[in-house]
């Protein structure tokens, strides 16, 4: 832990978790989409749905889609923000049971040009998150680095095509996991980076036979 | 980071270095950044400390509409000149006050060690600054004593309610502030890890029990008691009286004792003041708003 994670960060209030961290959540999600939101449903789950107005997780959530910053002063009147931007939102409950985090959300996004996502994410605590799933399929990633998300056809050779692309354009794996669902379905790979991967290699990752996806978190602002 | 406050006291010693500097240069070489970018970071979180005492806006409700305006109230009580403590520690009060309930209303804070316990260390800090007219340079020094104990804390033990209970949040602001309010007013490096542990000793076992979950019952008010053990400790430490128990032994204790405190009294709004009849009906109907 750092200096700053003391005595810091400068974030707007109430809560670390519930507002920082939803912000966060927001953050990481508009990166993902790639591109403005212009609808998003909100289901909030467990405290989140609990104590989440009185947190101002709405507001910070929809500021986050923004790309409002944590210590942006108009977190509190982001739903004029997104009003005025011409942005849909709602906000529900949900039950994503027993075994997600108690600081859970699920958001169904399309961005202005019709792309559509799922996420379900987490504020795990001192503003720090993880994203869980991206549409349906299991993900674990914290949004601290540059992040690769395929989906594709689960055969063999693609975590290889992957992973001597990444090695070819210099890219250092930090983190790597694999799932799928069901043998011979789908499968999601979610590559933690050390370093930006380039655009025009996602490119060409997205016309390989077999991927169905390709998602990529980057750190840079869009 | 340094895993005890004997740590920081060796290294002190041994490069004749006060307490700030040798969290300041660990700090860099944990980060790999330079003297000049830390301190400028500092000083920015500094200035976001004060700020969120200035731009505190008596107006304003908590979405709960449970906070909001208490600071103005003790504003106008100090400035009747006739309080119980006098104006030193009443404008401490005032500033807890604004920052914390500035905090429940969504306003920019720094969070120290937490949002949750955001008004002790600039209460503390500011207000000596204004009494003892102090540079900003010497506040941002004061804010890596603070630093240096925090982590300590958070490396032996944490700084959250919900693994530790409030000691951990309120308990570790209070400390740190001590710590830092020493060090402005000369003492020594010594004298800094003693005030620490005074403080800590008198708030081991403090719960969290935030009612309805939200970090505004009883936390805005114990933002204030906090800066009150912060600045008792501290004087008592520069008036020569020391601790009897080592300070990362009272660390230590924080943490012995956090572990016996049940889930119910850490965070979950499930006991204390939060399970209090009224505590029950205050959740209820916010609830029913959701
Ligand atoms: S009661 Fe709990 S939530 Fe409130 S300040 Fe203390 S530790 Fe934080």
């Amino acid at each position: 832990m750092n200096i700053f994670n003391i005595i810091g960060p400068v974030m707007v209030g109430p809560s670390s978790s519930h507002t920082a961290g939803a912000v966060r959540i927001g953050n990481v999600c508009r990166k993902l989409l790639g591109e403005k939101v212009r609808k998003a449903d909100i289901y909030f789950h467990g405290s989140f749905r609990r104590t989440g107005r009185g947190h101002g997780t709405d507001r910070a959530l929809l500021a986050g889609l923004m790309g409002f910053a944590v210590d942006d002063p108009r977190i509190p009147d982001s739903f004029s923000y997104a009003e005025k931007a011409g942005m849909l939102f709602s906000f529900h409950g949900i039950d994503l049971g027993e075994d997600a985090h108690p600081n859970s959300v699920k958001l169904d996004l399309e961005s202005v040009s019709g792309r559509k996502l799922s996420i379900v994410a987490s504020s795990v605590g001192g503003g720090s998150i993880l994203i869980n799933e991206i549409d349906g399929l299991s993900a674990n990633f914290s949004g601290e680095l540059p992040t690769l998300i395929v989906h594709n056809l689960d055969q063999p050779g693609h975590v290889a095509e992957v992973t001597s692309m990444l090695q070819h354009k210099s890219v250092n794996i930090a983190t790597m996991q694999l799932y799928r669902s069901g043998r011979g379905g789908h499968a999601v790979m979610v590559i933690e980076c050390d370093q930006e991967v380039p655009e025009e290699s996602l490119d060409w990752l997205k016309h390989l036979e077999g991927v169905e996806k390709v998602t990529y978190y980057s750190l840079s602002e869009d | 980071m340094f895993q005890s406050l004997e740590e920081i006291l060796q290294a002190c010693s041994e490069k004749k270095k006060l307490f700030w500097e040798i969290v300041l240069e660990d700090d860099c070489k944990e980060e790999g950044i330079t003297r000049e970018e830390s301190l400028e970071k500092m000083h920015l979180t500094w200035k976001a400390m004060a700020d969120s005492d200035r731009s505190y806006d008596p107006g304003l409700l908590s979405a709960s509409g449970l906070s909001g305006g208490d600071a103005a109230k003790m504003d106008a009580w100090r400035k009747r000149g006739t309080t119980i403590c006098g104006d030193f520690l009443n404008r401490m009060m005032v500033r807890a006050l604004r920052v914390a309930e500035s905090n429940a209303c969504m306003k920019r804070i720094v969070a120290a060690p937490t949002a949750g316990a955001c008004g002790v260390i600039p209460a503390v800090l500011l207000t000596i600054q204004e009494e003892k007219k102090l540079k900003d340079s010497e506040m941002v020094r004061a804010l890596y004593v603070a630093g240096g104990i925090g982590g300590v804390i958070a490396g032996r033990f944490c700084i959250s309610g919900a693994e530790g209970g409030c000691q951990a949040e309120i308990g570790s602001a209070a400390a740190m502030a001590s710590g830092a309010a020493v060090y402005l007013m000369g003492g020594t490096n010594e004298e800094i890890a003693n005030a620490c542990a005074l403080t800590i000793s008198s708030m081991l076992g403090l719960v969290c029990d935030p009612v309805a979950g939200l970090v505004e019952v009883p936390c805005i008010k114990r933002n204030v008691t906090g800066t009150m053990n912060a600045v008792a400790a501290a004087e008592m430490t520069l008036a020569g009286i020391q601790t009897r128990i080592p300070p990362d032994e009272v660390i230590d204790a924080m943490k012995t004792v956090g572990r016996s405190i049940v889930p119910e009294l850490r965070e979950t709004g499930l006991g204390g003041l939060a399970a209090t009849q009224t505590g029950q009906k205050i959740r209820e109907a916010l609830e029913r708003e959701q």
